[in-house]
């Protein structure tokens, strides 16, 4: 196995799912490591709690940018043209700003940890 | 709309289709190729063709006809459409990609090692697949009939076939190709106009009243009713009649009608003032493309609009279409940075709509009243600019309306096929894959042949409900929480995505007609989804001897960096 597995070609094709597999004894994709030590299992967590906080905080930033605008929209009935400006052109860039920072936040997680498990 | 430079621009696109699958078709050679491009596709073609496949034809058409008939209200639409990706990107793509599953079926028999819930999340696919592309098939034959006044199936059998011959020759690669191609086409046809029609209004003297409620004839009009409507009024309407009103024939009468609903027979012609108001459709106005339901709007906006903001928001990540993509990814941090990348695309895509939408208010209100609201942004270059330059431009944005049904299609196509191929057909290999392609556009094709008329434009927004309340706590909670059951599952499935299906089908029906109970069963997602959620963790907390024995090693697998696989072998082997 090449050492980068980006470069890995994965053949999709695997056995009829229907003809050839004994019922009780489920499929399930090979995984190359073996994770079920304690070591593994507290890497693994540590990072899914790290990724998961910062999915969290973007999600909950984002609940508050749109959340309450159907409120604000319905309180002032007047304010046509700030619904206009704001559902029209103002909530993209936000969106790809939140998604930007949430993106380099994983990616440094994911980062810290490689650096924690190549240290040892 | 002159048909003699519109059916040219359309048949370039589909010719161009065929060509970009072709040259496609030259390089996909393994079976890998062919499913998902061997995963080699880079982040920038990837992100332009996720785009390319998710701007439908409810995008390109729908929503600036919605906007024009319903005032802003309408621009949650694109908003979620957009910050669907969002949510997708927080909880899902990279753990998704690293999963290594290429179909919503596969992911759920790999995490959770079960059969049945494997065909259950495959009939799930397969069912709203086929719910979002009854649609694009009627829309195509839509904006051909108004085009060239061809009849309403022809549009939908060339799409049919077109996308057929692309997908089973070609299949992932060649696909990918189309996609990246038909995004910037679908761009170039609204952005080109948007320029021209924005000079215009310039020229015009930047006239603000668009954003007035209600929209406003500029100018003395007269509208032409194609089809029976009744016109609420909230205060009396003056106005030319030659033809019937309530009943009563008139012959270019001049009429002032009184507060409340009036009915104007098929074939009537009114003539508005210049200042004059555009009175209200009581008709699902918005057409064909996009999801309607304006009647309950009226009866519980927030509510309505909280709905609307929670299906699409959470239905997103649950498309076939959409999640099939990003198997495509090489690794899971090109999976995120191509989320971003469709996030910037399709947030440039959808600053257009809005802008012929307000145009449409200003320039073409009466569409409202005709019920050819989908065909404003079709219109407005001939009704704005006029001569040559007009019909140029109009024909430009027929190409890309055409490219829009094409893509979705396409890509609905090849990831209802995958499901088919996969899980219902007899053996497997591409020939296979060719015949699932075949079956997987038949059968829309014939239930759009068959209920014609019927309202399958709210098919788009059931489709993000059930997408929303079936798919979405499967997958969150499946990457995220290490309880989950087969059996919880299965049930959260079948009670979130099941009664979000009941409850838009008995609307469709026409069941029950006013209240709030039609609010509720309308805009099932604020109920569904956390229905769903629910049950598959109570069902999971309930069965806690069948959590599948290898969860740690799948969850490790779906959040572990790619590099970190083999390191972390080398780790735990040499103590």
């Amino acid at each position: 196995m090449p050492a980068d597995p980006t470069e890995r070609r994965v053949l999709v094709t695997g056995p009829p799912r229907r003809t050839r597999r004994a019922p009780g004894r489920p499929h399930r994709p090979r995984t190359e490591i073996d994770e079920q030590t304690t070591l593994g299992h507290t890497y693994v967590r540590s990072l899914m709690r790290a990724q998961l906080r910062a999915a969290l905080t973007v999600f909950a930033v984002l609940a508050l940018l749109v959340g309450p605008l159907p409120l604000l929209f319905a309180a002032l009935p007047d304010a046509r043209r700030l619904e206009w400006a704001v559902l029209g052109f103002c909530l993209y860039a936000p969106l790809v700003l939140l998604a930007r920072w949430y993106v380099r936040r994983a990616e440094r997680n994911e980062r810290d940890l490689v650096r924690l498990v190549e240290d040892r | 709309m002159n048909p003699s430079y519109a059916v040219p621009a359309v048949a370039l696109v589909v010719v161009a289709t065929v060509l970009v699958g072709a040259f496609g078709l030259r390089i996909s050679r393994t079976t890998s190729d062919f499913y998902v491009a061997s995963r080699t596709v880079g982040p920038r073609l990837n992100a332009a063709a996720i785009s390319g496949e998710y701007l439908s034809a409810a995008s390109f058409l729908g929503i600036a006809g919605l906007v024009l008939v319903q005032g802003p209200d309408m621009l949650w639409y694109p908003v979620g459409y957009t910050a669907g990706y969002l949510v997708l990107l927080l909880f899902v793509a990279a753990p998704l990609r690293r999963s290594g599953a290429y179909t919503l079926p596969d992911f759920a028999e790999a995490r959770l090692a079960s059969q049945a819930v494997r065909r259950l999340a495959g009939a799930f696919v397969v069912g709203v697949g086929w719910l979002y592309l009854l649609p694009q098939l009627q829309g195509a034959g839509l904006t051909l009939s108004v085009l060239t006044g061809a009849p309403d199936w022809l549009g939908g059998v060339i799409v049919a076939a077109v996308v057929t011959a692309t997908v089973a020759a070609g299949g992932m690669r060649s696909i990918t190709f189309v996609q990246a191609f038909q995004y910037w086409l679908k761009l170039t046809a609204l952005l080109v106009p948007a320029l021209f029609l924005i000079a215009a209004w310039q020229a015009d003297g930047a006239p603000r009243h668009a954003f007035e409620e209600p929209a406003g004839f500029r100018e003395q009009r007269i509208v032409r009713v194609d089809d029976r409507v009744d016109l609420k009024l909230g205060r009396p309407l003056t106005v030319t009649v030659d033809g019937t009103v309530d009943g009563r024939p008139h012959d270019g009468t001049r009429l002032t009608l009184p507060p409340g609903t009036h009915r104007i027979e098929r074939g009537t012609e009114l003539t508005f003032d210049r200042g004059t108001p555009v009175p209200a459709a009581d008709r699902a106005p918005g057409g064909a493309l996009a999801p309607s339901r304006a009647e309950s709007r009226e009866e519980r906006p927030l509510y309505a609009t909280y709905g609307l903001i929670l299906a699409t928001f959470l239905g997103t990540m649950g498309l076939p279409h959409v999640v099939v993509r990003f198997y495509t990814s090489p690794h899971g941090v090109a999976a995120r940075r191509t989320t971003v990348a469709v996030l910037a695309l399709i947030g440039a895509f959808y600053l257009l709509p809005p802008v012929y939408g307000a145009l449409g208010r200003l320039y073409a209100p009466e569409l409202t009243l005709s019920g050819d609201a989908d065909a404003a942004v079709l219109l407005l270059p001939g009704r704005m600019l006029g001569g040559t330059g007009g019909d140029l431009l109009g024909a430009l944005i027929a190409g890309g309306a055409f490219a829009a049904f094409l893509s979705t299609a396409s890509g609905l196509t090849m990831a209802v096929a995958g499901v088919l191929t996969q899980d219902v057909l007899p053996s497997r290999g591409v020939r296979h894959f060719r015949l699932g392609t075949v079956i997987a556009m038949a059968v829309p094709l014939a239930a759009s042949a068959l209920v014609g008329g019927l309202p399958v434009a709210d098919a788009v927004g059931l489709a993000f409900a059930v997408s929303a309340s079936s798919f979405c706590p499967l997958l969150v909670l499946g990457i995220w929480w290490r309880r989950l059951t087969p059996p919880g599952a299965a049930a959260g499935m079948l009670v979130g995505g099941g009664t979000a299906f009941a409850a838009v089908a008995a609307t469709m029906a026409g069941f029950p007609g006013t209240g709030a109970a039609h609010a509720l069963l309308a805009w099932p997602a604020l109920w569904s989804v956390p229905l769903g959620f629910l049950t598959m963790i109570l069902v999971s907390l309930a069965t806690p001897g069948r959590v599948p024995a290898g969860t740690a090693a799948i969850l490790a697998r779906f959040h572990l960096p790619e590099e970190l696989r083999t390191e972390v072998r080398t780790e735990v082997t040499t103590p």
